[in-house]
């Protein structure tokens, strides 16, 4: 869970920094986008070195999951009678709602995103479209209620990574009890400058910004 | 009074051996036969009860290589009622150098039981106190430490030197966790069997000997039969005879006292242990007494309203109607005067009519002067977790109300009578911890159940059976025997699930206790103790007439539980009443109104009661045996507070 | 002294089941003029006396020594273990906490490796065996050095003070989401690892617990922290980072 979840977050990162290229206009964006595809020409031909980073991510996501699904299965099987009165959290309840629940949620929002603006199956930009027509027509004006989804999903992903960082540290024991405020203050930091990064660009789109 | 009891023969031999006291241990070490360890495996050792004697006896049993079988009531051995234990472990490390010794060790503890405890046995406990710490250490038990890396130590219970080993105020949880893990470990290796949920009902003795028990599966209901070459209880005190005790709920009598009725004798039943610093009763519903430290006293001064009946709140009582009626009887040493005084003096006070909080059975001990003098940051630092406790089950602020105490019952001394070997009047039954009564004399010194539990358990036992089961295996156990304590219990079980009466067991057992507190508590008359004696014997009959237990013997029930120790706690109640009313002088835990100084301190008779009083059970009333006791090394003398 | 309010009136819907094999249901029962001094079992034997005189089944729980530190009892009020007040076991919470004509909830620890034995009495034997799988330090009696041979610092003994004040209740199951008993086995990880005499054996200890703790049927850990949140020690959740880091490096 925890490992995966790092592979997970690296990528986030590296994929926020690369729409923020939006702001410096199409060309620059689709360059970048068509340079992920020729990264490691010529040693490596077209699109190889990002399949094998598709390939990394896919099965980090399918590892993921299952790490999840299993965790949960277990944690039915661990307690086959429920209580009658409902369980009330003494710790504020944030991991337990979050975390799995929000899981799904995202799940299903990384599935209309790949359909929307990678095979474009979704986007009015079609598969014919570039990167850029399909991110401008995507989130355009008139389709406020995608950029609202996409709101909603990606403070989802802030939460979820927000409690999933901390998380990470203390399963791979690096974390102790005098690093917990640190610890929980940078992954509540790292999880809103994602957030952020990853809002504006569509944002951006839908009032007008970006064109 | 010989109408109720007979006199035997006098004990003579207590097995200790001779020579200077320093080396009897030594000796009897050497003289003790050894078992071939091939043949220990073969060897089977029943031990009843996982506190800190059973635990840690049960555990170094199986490390030697017998083949154990232990038991407990509990649903774990770590839950014994010795993980209550607070304040510390004595030993004679003297880590402090000031001055301590296994002398002095010794001397403090056959002086504190106010020369009515054995010399060779309490040298022995001396001795064997330093080899606790360094095993408690060794296994990880979490005691206190300075900046330097060394164990801290404290001092404790008026001894003038440091000698008391702590882990915050959780002592006796910090040593239980200690044994229970060793015998985990033993289980885990096979040496030791567990049964949890179950207790000792019946002894089997066949030919003389102690050969096994019978228990019931407290959740099941079945009645199983365990035998073995020897049997080992280590079933804790009996406090709870007086129902409000600091005891655990669980604590009870049955174990010994069942061995008892098959020929071990009993010694000295009445020496209690009375505790001043308890929060006082809250009304009628009252399960357990909570002690809190003594500690309290070094800052706290008690007081009651000077008018009986005032019924005023403590902030609305002016200075000059309060009386400081320990600061006013004892201007020496005031509100730190020594356990049983301080407690008289409060049931005394409450008897005038002067105590406060419900039904008048309380004083205060108040802080205002403490928190004005030292601030009340100060106060919190050193008292914090003691107020705390207290408002947790007051809902009262100490810091802006006094706090109120009463004395509760605490450990009792008596138990069943062992001699050297840790051997009772049946060969192969051992009698380790508080369920013994062989080293605190009249009066048990703070800090000193923890050390007397582990060295019995950890170093004695293990050495002394072992000159015992050298004889063994004992062979095939006669089924008679086995069958006749079993078929004693099933008609005990089926007879109190027969009377279906009107009263509860629980409601018996409160009664019974007030009996005992009020007239075989701290303060004991020949007036009281015949009340009583006649009060017991009734309220026994009516109890087997009209006692209701619900339920079946062939599942958990715990009403059916709690009904067969209460009827054990009758039959004992009245052999402490016989015990206190025989003795008619005052020792220790035991004060008789009759025999007092003029300054109200407990006045021995060392003349006729030097002795301990050893009763084996007959039919016709209870036999007495006298053991007397000699003081080679410690010169008798009348304890002084002054 | 306080107020001497006048007696509450409670419901109280209590899970009832006689044995390992029966289905269980709730049950309701009125207590009334139930004193706020009271503790929380104090008002159930007040109950369980005139169930007996009724010629019913007392209500089981266990219990022992009532004064917060044995860690026999234990059960989930209104959703949570041992009641809402923190730092508290069940025999230490008193009625003052609760308001006159509540109803009540109280149930069993729930989890598979802890299975109701009767009413409110579950085994939790499980957690024995945990600590048979490691959870000691091998020194027969008689074979320690001197107690001052070796030095511990002060910092590091009261760290595993903190870790070693663990009762053994349980409720650190009953309250996470996972049923995972992480807590319980990380305390005891946590309080030998911290000394120089549970170096030794270390590694193989935190293997072996932690399995163990696996094979009874434990959730596992996602860290959510409902556990040191209702635990009457608040053993806190470093334990089982440090439970974890010894973990790894074992499996190494």
């Amino acid at each position: 869970m925890a490992v995966t979840g790092a592979v997970l977050v690296l990528f986030l990162v590296g994929h926020m920094v690369g729409n923020l290229k939006a702001f410096l206009g199409a060309d620059s964006f689709n360059e970048y986008a068509s340079f992920l595809r020729t990264m490691g020409e010529p040693l490596l031909t077209y699109r190889v070195a990002l399949t094998l980073v598709e390939v990394v991510l896919g099965v980090c996501i399918v590892l993921h999951m299952w790490s999840a699904i299993s965790l949960a299965r277990r944690a039915g099987k661990a307690r086959p009678v429920k209580y009658a009165a409902r369980r009330k959290s003494q710790a504020n309840g944030y991991a337990v709602h979050t975390m799995r629940y929000g899981g799904v949620i995202i799940l299903l929002f990384v599935i209309y995103h790949l359909l929307d603006l990678t095979f474009g199956t979704v986007n009015p930009a079609g598969w014919d479209g570039t990167p850029y027509e399909r991110l401008v027509e995507g989130f355009a004006p008139g389709r406020w209620w995608v950029t609202l989804f996409y709101v909603v999903a990606v403070v989802m992903v802030g939460l979820h990574l927000r409690h999933g960082l901390w998380s990470a540290f203390q399963t791979l024991g690096l974390a102790s009890g005098r690093s917990y405020r640190p610890l929980k203050l940078t992954a509540a930091a790292i999880s809103a400058v994602l957030v952020l990064g990853f809002l504006v660009v569509p944002v951006a789109v839908m009032i007008g910004v970006i064109k | 009074m010989n109408e109720l009891y007979t006199e035997g023969e006098p004990i003579r031999d207590t097995k200790a051996p001779e020579g200077p006291i320093e080396d009897r241990w030594e000796k009897r070490k050497f003289s003790a036969k050894l078992v071939n360890p091939a043949n220990k495996r073969k060897l089977h050792v029943i031990v009843v009860g996982t506190g800190l004697a059973g635990g840690s006896a049960a555990a170094t049993l199986g490390e030697l290589g017998y083949n154990v079988t232990s038991f407990c009531y509990q649903d774990s051995p770590r839950r014994a009622h010795s993980i209550a234990a607070q304040g510390g472990i004595n030993a004679a490390k003297n880590y402090r150098g000031d001055g301590d010794s296994i002398y002095r060790l010794f001397y403090d503890t056959v002086k504190g039981g106010d020369f009515r405890a054995r010399e060779s046995n309490v040298y022995r406990l001396a001795q064997v106190s330093v080899n606790i710490i360094d095993q408690a250490v060794a296994q990880g038990v979490p005691f206190a430490r300075e900046y330097g890396g060394l164990l801290d130590t404290r001092s404790f219970g008026g001894a003038q030197v440091s000698r008391t080993f702590y882990a915050r105020g959780q002592t006796g949880q910090q040593l239980l966790l200690g044994a229970y893990q060793a015998l985990e470990r033993q289980i885990a290796a096979g040496t030791v069997k567990m049964h949890t949920r179950h207790e000792m009902l019946e002894l089997i003795v066949s030919d003389g000997r102690a050969r096994g028990v019978i228990v019931r599966d407290m959740v099941t209901g079945e009645i199983e039969r365990h035998v073995a070459d020897a049997v080992v209880l280590a079933t804790g005190g009996y406090g709870n005879v007086f129902f409000l005790s600091t005891n655990a709920k669980g604590c009870n009598t049955t174990a010994i006292w069942r061995a008892h009725r098959r020929g071990a004798m009993f010694a000295n039943p009445c020496y209690t242990q009375i505790h001043p610093t308890c929060i006082p009763v809250s009304g009628e519903y009252q399960s357990k007494l909570t002690l809190m430290s003594e500690s309290l006293r070094n800052d706290g001064r008690v007081w009651v309203p000077a008018k009986a009946g005032d019924t005023r709140p403590a902030a609305e009582i002016p200075e000059d109607e309060r009386d400081y009626y320990l600061e006013r009887i004892y201007p020496a040493f005031g509100n730190l005067v020594p356990r049983d005084i301080a407690s008289r003096a409060a049931k005394n006070v409450c008897d005038e009519g002067r105590g406060v909080g419900p039904g008048g059975l309380g004083v205060y001990l108040d802080f205002a002067d403490a928190i004005s003098r030292l601030g009340r940051d100060a106060v919190e630092k050193k008292y914090g977790n003691l107020f705390e406790m207290y408002e947790r089950i007051t809902g009262e602020d100490p810091y802006t109300q006094p706090m109120r105490i009463y004395p509760a019952v605490h450990y009792t001394m008596g138990g069943l009578w062992v001699d050297y070997d840790l051997q009772s009047t049946i060969p192969g039954l051992f009698v380790i911890g508080e369920a013994n009564f062989s080293d605190h004399g009249a009066n048990r010194l703070g800090a000193s159940a923890l050390m007397q539990g582990l060295a019995d358990g950890y170093f004695v036992l293990p050495t002394t059976i072992g000159d015992y089961l050298a004889n063994g295996p004992y062979g095939e156990v006669d089924e008679e025997a086995v069958a006749e304590a079993e078929i004693a219990v099933r008609n005990k079980i089926e007879k109190l699930l027969s009377v279906n009466g009107t009263r509860t067991a629980d409601s018996y057992h409160r009664e019974l206790g007030k009996i005992m507190w009020d007239y075989c508590g701290m303060e004991r008359t020949e007036e009281s103790l015949r009340k009583a004696l006649e009060r017991i014997p009734e309220l026994r009959e009516e109890f087997w007439q009209n006692v209701k237990v619900s339920g079946q013997a062939e599942e958990l029930n715990q009403a059916l539980e709690r009904a067969g120790r209460v009827a054990d706690f009758f039959d004992l109640a009245e052999l402490m009443c016989i015990d206190a009313l025989h003795r008619t002088e005052s020792c220790g835990g035991h004060f008789r109104a009759e025999s007092q100084d003029a300054d109200g301190e407990a006045l021995r008779d060392d003349e006729n009661f030097a002795y301990v009083a050893a009763w084996e059970y007959g039919e016709q009333g209870p036999i007495l045996h006298k053991e007397a006791l000699d003081y080679e090394y410690v010169k008798m003398s009348q304890r002084s507070y002054k | 002294m306080s107020e001497r309010a006048k007696g509450m009136n409670l419901t109280l819907k209590v899970w009832r089941q006689n044995g390992p094999e029966d289905k269980g249901r709730m049950v309701t029962y009125r207590v009334e003029d139930v004193s706020p001094d009271m503790s929380f079992l104090e008002m159930l034997d007040v109950l369980n006396e005139r169930l007996i005189l009724e010629g019913d089944d007392p209500i089981a729980f266990d219990h022992d020594c009532r004064e917060g530190i044995c860690g026999m009892c234990g059960m989930v009020i209104n959703g949570v273990a041992h009641g809402e007040q923190v730092a508290t076991t069940t025999c230490q919470l008193h009625m003052r906490h609760f308001e006159d004509n509540a109803v009540i909830t109280i149930e069993p620890w729930r989890a598979a490796p802890f299975p109701v034995v009767k009413d409110l009495v579950v085994d939790r034997s499980a957690f024995d065996r945990i600590i048979q799988a490691g959870g000691f330090i091998s020194v027969p009696a008689g074979s320690a050095p001197d107690a001052h041979s070796v030095p511990v610092k002060k910092v590091d003994a009261d760290a595993a003070f903190d870790a070693a004040t663990c009762i053994g209740c349980g409720a650190c199951v009953a309250a996470c989401p996972n049923g995972s008993a992480s807590l319980f086995t990380a305390a005891k990880i946590t309080h030998l690892s911290l000394l120089p005499q549970g170096q030794p054996e270390r590694a193989s200890r935190a293997k072996a617990m932690v399995e163990q703790m696996d094979a009874e049927g434990f959730g596992g850990c996602t860290n959510t922290g409902e556990c040191t949140a209702v635990c009457p020690k608040g053993i806190p959740l470093d334990t089982i980072a440090r439970m974890n880091r010894d973990y790894l490096k074992a499996s190494k």
